[in-house]
């Protein structure tokens, strides 16, 4: 148990280790002075990102200014399949060390990655609609960020039915990384699939290439959404720390020092 | 190792024979849904053949469903779980030969009467052998999998709708490499590499759900 109080009180604080942000107890200050940073990242990048977006970036020339949706939908995709990534591999994480703070992250990040998948469903059918005439085709990219969606409800929906935490995390971890495993198979499926069907001509992979500030505009919204995926993600593992160690002395000295004004310390 | 798998098909196969009514709800609900579908979509018989594999594989999918999440509830309930959980012997191959004789029961029944669907559905006999085929490689599938979602779910509420949403996307490449092995046929593309990517999804699934299985049992009942 790394994350016990005794083993934290074992790390010494001059040497670096790897778990000694592993407890709750010292990552919660730590992770509530990485949010500021995230803010303003993702307000300065979200800014730049859309005026790059909006003024800079040239109309295109096939699809005129509706194109300019790719400006949130690339980044949202990219993100709902990062975030389960990562979601599984903080699961391994805790599976292999037994850290409480892992499915916690693990926990706290996938609300958001649903959310990006549910935004990147949502914007390719409303770019659908002007370029290919209709909002939804089964084209492979769409099914399986379909089902990605799913893997994050059935993730949630697991750890919401079960109300002991410790079995929440395990049984959730387990789902995440068997999900995880069976992401690639089901893309690759659902891409073979299309192929044999052929229903519609839409091919996305035929995109003339972008023009350098589409390309500008496109990873500085990517960057920003990934500041406010870091920081959401963080205040919502602060959350679930202060929610399921409420019994213990560090969240009773910091909910008393919180009465304080001072959150942070 | 062996005598213990043995020794369980053996007790549920036992079991599933005292009661047998558990065993033929599977089944009847496979007959039930596939015949609705024509009711549902026009008796046209062009129709029904052309829709006829991907009718049969969902309702396969739907029929392991929703037996698959009692595999271990009966033995949750009497205790023999924990039993199972103490024993010296590995626990994923305890699990495994409850897969195995679950299949035996549900998803083999489901290939055999397979045909008399296929026949319902306008099919020619090579197509029915196709589907057949797809089924007989594909259900033991089906079932690996579910053991997974019925021991994360075991004891839980809500836990029908739960495994829907656990297992489905996870079917979700056999239900394509299944149903599709009839068109690519038609299609005249070969069934071999259908058939080879449902044999290959049989063995990741062979050598990954009993050990999660068993992981997640162990988890449930800690």
């Amino acid at each position: 148990m790394s994350d016990s109080p005794l083993s934290a009180a074992r790390v010494p604080s001059a040497g670096f280790s790897l778990f000694h942000y592993a407890s709750p107890q010292t990552f919660f200050p730590l992770a509530g002075k990485l949010l500021w940073p995230c803010w303003i990242a993702a307000l300065l990048l979200t800014v730049a990102g859309l005026y790059t977006a909006f003024f800079v970036a040239p109309t295109d020339a096939t699809q005129g200014d509706s194109y300019r949706i790719i400006f949130i939908h690339v980044p949202a995709a990219w993100m709902s399949m990062v975030i389960y990534m990562a979601m599984a591999f903080w699961c391994a994480v805790g599976l292999v060390f037994n850290t409480r703070l892992s499915f916690m992250m693990s926990s706290a990040l996938a609300p958001t990655g649903a959310l990006w998948a549910f935004i990147a469903l949502w914007t390719g059918a409303l770019w659908g609609k002007p370029t290919w005439g209709t909002y939804w085709v089964w084209d492979a990219r769409l099914t399986s960020e379909l089902i990605l969606f799913f893997l994050y409800c059935g993730y949630m929906a697991l750890q919401a039915a079960i109300d002991d935490p410790r079995r929440a995390d395990r049984a959730g971890a387990l789902i995440a990384i068997v999900g995880a495993i069976n992401v690639p198979i089901i893309y690759f499926s659902v891409k073979w699939w299309n192929t044999l069907h052929q229903g519609s001509s839409v091919s996305m992979t035929q995109s003339p290439t972008m023009a350098t500030t589409m390309l500008t505009g496109m990873l500085l919204m990517a960057l920003a959404a990934w500041a406010y995926t870091i920081g959401v993600a963080l205040v919502r593992v602060r959350a679930i720390m202060i929610e399921r160690e409420r019994h213990t002395d560090w969240v009773r000295q910091l909910s008393q020092a919180g009465s304080n004004g001072d959150m942070n310390a | 190792m062996l005598s213990v798998f043995v020794s369980v098909v053996r007790r549920d196969l036992l079991l599933a024979w005292r009661r047998r009514s558990d065993v033929l709800t599977a089944l009847g609900f496979f007959l039930l849904v596939t015949s609705l579908f024509p009711l549902g979509v026009g008796p046209e018989p062009d129709q029904l053949s052309r829709i006829a594999a991907g009718v049969m594989w969902v309702a396969a999918l739907l029929a392991t469903l929703l037996s698959v999440q009692r595999l271990f509830e009966s033995d949750e309930a009497d205790g023999t779980l924990e039993q199972m959980l103490l024993s010296v012997e590995p626990l994923a191959v305890i699990v495994l030969a409850k897969v195995c004789a679950y299949w035996l029961l549900t998803g083999l029944p489901l290939v055999v009467i397979a045909p008399l669907i296929a026949l319902q559905f306008n099919l020619s006999p090579d197509e029915t052998l196709i589907v057949c085929a797809t089924l007989l490689i594909g259900t033991p599938t089906l079932s690996l999998l579910g053991a997974v979602g019925a021991s994360l779910t075991l004891g839980l509420r809500g836990g029908g709708a739960l495994i829907a949403l656990l297992v489905l996307p996870l079917y979700v490449p056999l239900l394509i490499f299944g149903a599709g092995a009839v068109d690519a046929w038609r299609a005249g593309l070969g069934v071999q590499s259908h058939l080879a990517l449902l044999g290959a999804c049989l063995l990741v699934a062979f050598a990954v759900c009993p050990l999660a299985s068993a992981a997640a049992l162990r988890i449930a009942q800690d």
